[in-house]
């Protein structure tokens, strides 16, 4: 593979990552180790003493692992919309972030579903998916839509990945044999000549065309799973764009956290510059006026109609003695905050958007809670004779240990990642000079090429 | 017109090969036998019908007699029991939450004591609304949301109207509770305790016999008593008749004591299906609480201790009561 100086350049700057682990990444590496190990001990109490040490009961049958669940497959699904519209769109700051994207949508399609299997009573018979399978059912879409996705999207990430395993395998890193073999195996014989750069972008071409619908799909089944059934709150038409757009509103705000850890972590500021997050960020304003426009008509048609069971959902989301709180956080932060941060050009800086997006990532986590809680604690029928503890709904230790388990693999895998991949392409870069990243931008070479 | 032909074709094909295999055994068992000495302690013969219409006498040591309980293929517990519209009619004016149903479908089913397929609620329509209570178990719905929405087919709907569960291949998700809106089902969070003999029982949706850890069950309107023609628990044992159990093609309820017409009582006494806007279209139908037989504060005397006080804001609400 024949670089161009600039690309030599941002190969040259990740090359000791590839080859070194580091004692920082160890520690860290360890440290999410330990925390998934607290959710495997977790695990175990869940298997051998039945779920009866989860807070889920016969009332509220699901809770933090679905509401995980939620949470990480939105990620994942922003993540190929984001990586997908920045390719095909040819957006020319968006090369260094699209990797990113990419990689935030492979781990959490991987550690969504985890989730999906702590929530099942019978894991042993998780083949019964396959040798039963109904096709009415939405869970059996959401499998079909999860499994596709999950291929489409690693093909996506592979493909965009050969040329630089290419130049990994050129390289002459200094790593040990196997290491060299499996870049060799992957790089597939790719040698950069003009008929293979011509079918890879074709192929990234085709993927993109069809993650970014497939996406949107897979979004709506998912929130068909609720969607689908007859309870207030999750009984809408509105819930499938609800999802899509929650979920694409969730992914770039853990897009600017994580682009935003790099930028601190690996010193990438070169490449994850200020302009990246100052556009991410007036994406993340746009998708915020939008969630809160579906969270308000949402809310506002059942409020208004109040009909008797929507609007006991409704009272208990706004009564300050059972989720107010919670759904002032969640809309506060997840809605107005970031539009406030990015719309005043006093915060409209690196940090200040980073902070918003992270606080705004917390919010939807809670606002999903919010969506799947609230509504299994109001069934149609009086909870008088039911036992105490069904009624109401409070995480035990072993699921806040495995949703941190699951946070800690997250991590993990995007550490791991890290140091076996480059995370800002390098075959794909474009040499500033010739193609100005930012359209408007008044001296973008020097920004670019000189590092702070 | 034809699959019904198809139907009792298959039906009748069933029985002779079941008829066969029973003769069969018999044989077997005949060989088996003939070298014991108690053969001859009982020389009865019995008269048998044979496949081809013959009678033929058969020695009835060479019987294998089954305790009541019916065995039948997982095939047929989901197909159902043939010509059968099963109904049930529940009389809320007669209702004084004495809770004999509950412990008797418990014992029935061996229920631990935490897991009720049938539960007693206390309902109140309105603010001014006398409360009343209100018998609830599995409705059996013809549009049933539950089965809809099971992934691998666990729970079915069949031809005699209900709703069964195979606990043998769910897979525990849960979608069914999320998606019935009448609360009814119930999980095994934990190993269920169930006595050591019927552990080792096959896996068996029309009794959900023994119940398994990590699976979801409810109600099943006891098709294994419906086989051996008898009512479920809950309605013998209710001692005011509340329930009244029935077939609709035959348009015939009972409640053990009263056996009536279901279209008659349904139309005088103004029956009702509970929330039928769902559009779940139940097959329990409910007679309003006219004419009450019994004060309700009589049920509050039979509640558990432990829950009592969270009937107490209800209780107080009855008009012209001081409170409890």
């Amino acid at each position: 593979m024949e670089l161009n100086r600039y690309q030599q350049e941002a190969f040259s700057y990740q090359r000791p990552f590839l080859e070194k682990f580091g004692s920082k990444t160890v520690i860290w590496s360890l440290f999410f180790l330990g925390w998934i190990s607290v959710g495997a001990y977790a695990l175990y109490l869940q298997i051998t003493k039945g779920h009866s040490i989860t807070g889920m009961r016969d009332n509220v049958v699901w809770g933090l692992y679905i509401v995980n669940f939620i949470f990480f497959i939105g990620l994942s699904y922003a993540g190929s919309i984001i990586a997908g519209l920045l390719h095909l769109f040819k957006v020319p700051w968006g090369k260094p972030i699209v990797r990113l994207a990419q990689m935030m949508t492979i781990i959490s399609v991987i550690v969504g579903p985890i989730f999906i299997l702590l929530c099942v009573g019978r894991f042993d018979r998780l083949h019964h998916l396959f040798i039963y399978p109904r096709i009415q059912s939405p869970l059996t879409w959401d499998v079909l839509a999860i499994l596709t996705y999950f291929v489409g999207s690693a093909l996506f990430l592979y493909m965009a990945l050969i040329k630089d395993f290419a130049v990994y395998r050129d390289a002459k890193l200094n790593i040990p044999k196997w290491k060299q073999k499996l870049y060799k195996f992957l790089a597939t014989g790719c040698r950069g000549v003009a008929s293979q750069k011509r079918h890879l972008i074709l192929s990234q071409n085709l993927l993109a065309i069809i993650l970014i619908p497939l996406s949107i799909m897979v979004s709506s089944i998912l929130s068909w799973i609720f969607g689908m059934t007859l309870r207030p709150g999750w009984h809408s038409t509105i819930f499938g764009p609800y999802f899509v757009l929650g979920a694409l509103y969730s992914g770039c705000g853990a897009l600017i956290v994580i682009m935003w850890v790099y930028r601190v972590r690996y010193k990438m500021q070169q490449y994850f510059t200020d302009k990246h997050f100052v556009y991410l960020g007036y994406s993340m304003m746009v998708l915020a006026a939008g969630y809160g426009y579906f969270t308000f008509s949402e809310y506002f048609t059942s409020w208004f109609g109040s009909a008797k069971w929507d609007s006991e959902v409704i009272n208990k989301l706004f009564s300050p003695k059972e989720y107010g709180w919670w759904t002032l956080f969640a809309n506060a932060a997840g809605i107005l905050l970031p539009i406030v941060i990015v719309a005043i050009p006093a915060t409209r800086k690196r940090n200040w958007i980073t902070f918003a997006a992270f606080v705004m990532v917390m919010a939807l986590w809670v606002k999903r809670y919010l969506i799947i809680v609230p509504t299994l604690e109001t069934p149609a029928l009086p909870m008088e004779d039911t036992r105490i503890a069904y009624v109401k709904y409070s995480a035990t230790w072993p699921e806040w240990a495995l949703t941190f388990a699951g946070v800690a693999t997250f991590l993990l895998f995007f550490t791991l990642m890290s140091r076996f991949i480059t995370v800002v392409p390098v075959s794909d870069l474009e040499d500033p000079a010739l193609h100005p990243p930012f359209p408007h931008s008044r001296k973008p070479i020097q920004e670019l090429t000189q590092p702070a | 017109m034809n699959s019904e032909i198809n139907q009792d074709n298959s039906r009748r094909d069933f029985l002779k090969t079941a008829a066969v295999a029973t003769l069969a055994t018999a044989a077997c068992a005949g060989i088996a036998c003939s070298c014991s000495p108690k053969k001859a302690a009982v020389p009865q013969k019995v008269k048998l019908l044979s496949p081809e219409g013959e009678i033929v006498e058969i020695d009835s040591a060479y019987l294998n007699y089954q305790e009541h309980m019916a065995i039948v293929s997982k095939l047929e517990a989901r197909e159902g029991i043939a010509g059968k519209r099963f109904v049930m009619v529940v009389d809320l004016a007669r209702c004084k939450n004495a809770r004999k149903c509950i412990s008797a479908c418990q014992k029935w089913h061996y229920r631990p004591e935490e897991t009720e397929w049938l539960t007693v609620k206390l309902m109140k329509d309105s603010d001014k609304g006398a409360p009343y209570w209100f018998p609830k178990q599995c409705f059996h719905c013809d549009n049933p949301p539950c089965v809809k929405v099971c992934p691998v087919d666990a729970t079915f709907k069949r031809q005699d109207g209900l709703v069964l569960i195979d606990n043998d291949r769910c897979i525990g998700c849960k979608f069914c509770m999320a998606a019935c809106p009448y609360s009814t089902r119930v999980f095994n969070w934990d190993e269920p305790k169930v006595p050591e003999d019927l552990r080792e029982l096959a896996a068996n949706p029309e009794t959900n016999i023994p119940a398994r850890v990590g699976t979801v069950e409810k109600c099943d309107f006891c098709p294994d008593r419906a086989r051996d023609g008898l009512l479920p628990p809950c309605v013998e044992a209710c001692p005011n008749g509340v329930f009244y159990f029935g077939d609709e093609n035959e348009d015939t309820v009972t409640n053990g004591d009263e056996t009536i017409s279901f279209t008659q009582l349904i139309k005088d006494r103004a029956g009702y299906q509970f929330m039928e806007e769902l559009g779940t279209k139940p097959r329990v139908y409910y007679l309003p609480p006219k004419d009450r037989q019994f004060p309700v504060e009589r049920g509050y005397e039979n509640l558990p201790d432990k829950i009592k006080p969270r009937f107490k804001e209800i209780m107080e609400s009855i008009p012209g009561k001081s409170g409890i």
